[in-house]
């Protein structure tokens, strides 16, 4: 019986938070619709969450591209295709690791971020305090955040596969003797642009997925600091699983047949 | 002197604690109204009841004649800005000056132009002798500045009615007289309701009108001060002795 009621309390439990991540969400893009954005605070956030994730974006995806380089470089080469290595680095990079890393990347950063600050807000009364002033948490706090991670991660995921694509040309050109040029018409011939605006509609759906799990979770903050910590932990956690879960989905829907 | 506001029957629990029952409460408009009892008694539920912050599991809440518990949210939002609330840690926002902090109901609710908001900022702050902090952060004030930039936040929109949660806790007798005395002040340039609840016997004698005393979800006591502190009741007389003998379980 035991079992149920923890299978019936987690079922319950999971509901209630897609509840009230859908109606955050709502709540948001009404706010959105009616054009009631700060802008101040929204142009601060794009600072603080988006200009300031650009080099460890630009670090983790920089090696990625070179790993990637490196192992097909060595692949294809054994068939004797080794022209085709920048089609492969720039298709991965564009259609999945660019959207995916960048995502990743940032939900530990500014998931994170955004789930500590809104939850010490709590826990200080802060938000009480908007309430008490007839303000709306979600105007004040949750629009900003949300709007420019919108904007901010497809430009970080512009650079995250920018700079795979060189870092895989440049290992392509040191290790297996692949021309710039052969890399370049190869990376042409394989990414349509349509692939790379797929991706970063796939980067935009990511950037909703961090700031609303972020936000929520640090809404929902009870108790002191242990408290925040754990709102913190659960964002990171969430939204790394919900992004993953949502690129499948999503690589299925639009490259689903090509 | 009529009615600010009334809890009618209320009760509130917090998951399996029930932390008031069928409590009854008028405010009266125009007077400081404090309330007294223990920690953990349930003081500032009533406080967020009073502006909608918390809705009772069951009974009804009265403010200005209107029953606040059926509002919908907008119309909460608008009862708020009628309503101020200084917080138990004052909650300001920590990435905002003081000045920032009064003026940012003015700049959301009103149409005011800047130098207006400025203007009238620097006269509220003047009010509780904190106008020389305008361009400072919350961090870099004292304990008790803190809190009377708390206070100037939550009079600054001339509301009604000011709720102060523990307005003196954890400072010094100097800062306690102070805050008091400010707490007067602004109620008398308000000419509002205040109601304000607190353990600091000193301080509640000094400011308040009337007195009620909550102790295990009910009002047990409820008078101005001088009946209060004549109440035959053991409950009050415990309390307000500070007394580990009593019907109050320690």
């Amino acid at each position: 019986m035991k079992v149920f009621d923890e299978v019936g309390r987690g079922t319950i439990n999971a509901f209630a938070y897609a509840g009230g991540v859908a109606e955050l969400l709502t709540d948001s893009l009404r706010f959105i619709v009616a054009l009631r954005i700060r802008v101040r605070e929204t142009l601060d956030q794009a600072y603080l969450l988006g200009v300031q994730s650009w080099a460890i974006v630009l670090l983790t995806s920089l090696f990625t591209g070179m790993v990637i380089s490196l192992e097909s470089a060595a692949q294809f080469a054994s068939y004797g295709v080794s022209n085709l290595v920048g089609g492969a680095v720039a298709f991965s990079a564009a259609r999945e690791l660019g959207p995916m890393l960048s995502a990743v990347v940032v939900a530990g950063r500014t998931g994170a971020a955004i789930a500590a600050e809104l939850g010490s807000m709590v826990v200080t009364e802060q938000i009480e305090a908007l309430l008490s002033l007839g303000l709306s948490p979600t105007r004040m706090l949750v629009v900003p955040r949300l709007v420019a991670l919108v904007v901010m991660l497809p430009l970080l995921t512009v650079l995250a596969v920018i700079v795979s694509i060189l870092g895989g040309m440049w290992v392509a050109n040191i290790y297996a003797h692949i021309s710039t040029e052969s890399f370049i018409t190869s990376a042409r011939q394989a990414l349509p642009f349509e692939d790379v605006l797929r991706g970063l509609f796939k980067s935009i759906v990511f950037a909703v997925i961090i700031a609303i799990i972020g936000a929520y979770q640090g809404l929902q903050t009870r108790g002191g600091a242990a408290g925040v910590g754990k709102s913190t932990t659960g964002a990171v956690v969430t939204s790394i699983i919900l992004i993953f879960i949502f690129n499948f989905a999503l690589s299925y829907i639009l490259f689903g047949h090509s | 002197m009529g009615l600010w506001a009334r809890l009618d029957d209320v009760s509130v629990r917090y998951g399996p604690k029930i932390v008031m029952q069928n409590l009854t409460l008028d405010v009266v408009e125009g007077a400081i109204t404090c309330i007294i009892g223990l920690s953990g008694a349930g003081k500032s539920t009533i406080l967020r009841l009073l502006n909608g912050l918390k809705k009772p599991d069951s009974g009804r809440v009265f403010v200005k004649g209107r029953e606040i518990t059926k509002m919908r949210e907008r119309e909460l939002i608008e009862l708020r800005g009628t309503i101020g609330f200084a917080f138990q840690f004052s909650a300001l926002f920590d990435s905002l000056t003081i000045g920032e902090n009064v003026a940012l109901p003015l700049r959301e609710h009103t149409k005011m132009r800047d130098e207006e908001i400025l203007k009238l900022v620097t006269e509220t702050l003047d009010s509780v002798g904190l106008a020389h902090v305008l361009d400072r952060f919350p961090s870099e004030l004292s304990g008790g500045m803190v809190k009377r930039a708390g206070f100037a936040r939550a009079v600054v929109t001339n509301p009604q009615a000011v709720l102060y949660d523990e307005p003196t806790t954890g400072l010094d007798p100097i800062i306690t007289h102070v805050l008091t005395d400010t707490i007067v002040k602004l109620r008398e340039r308000l000419n509002g309701t205040a109601v304000v609840v607190s353990h600091d016997l000193e301080s509640i004698y000094m400011m308040a009108d009337y007195i009620a005393m909550l102790f295990e979800g009910a009002i047990v006591a409820y008078g101005t001060v001088d009946e209060i502190r004549r109440s035959p009741n053991p409950i009050v007389q415990q309390f307000l002795q500070g007394s580990e003998v009593g019907p109050i379980p320690i």
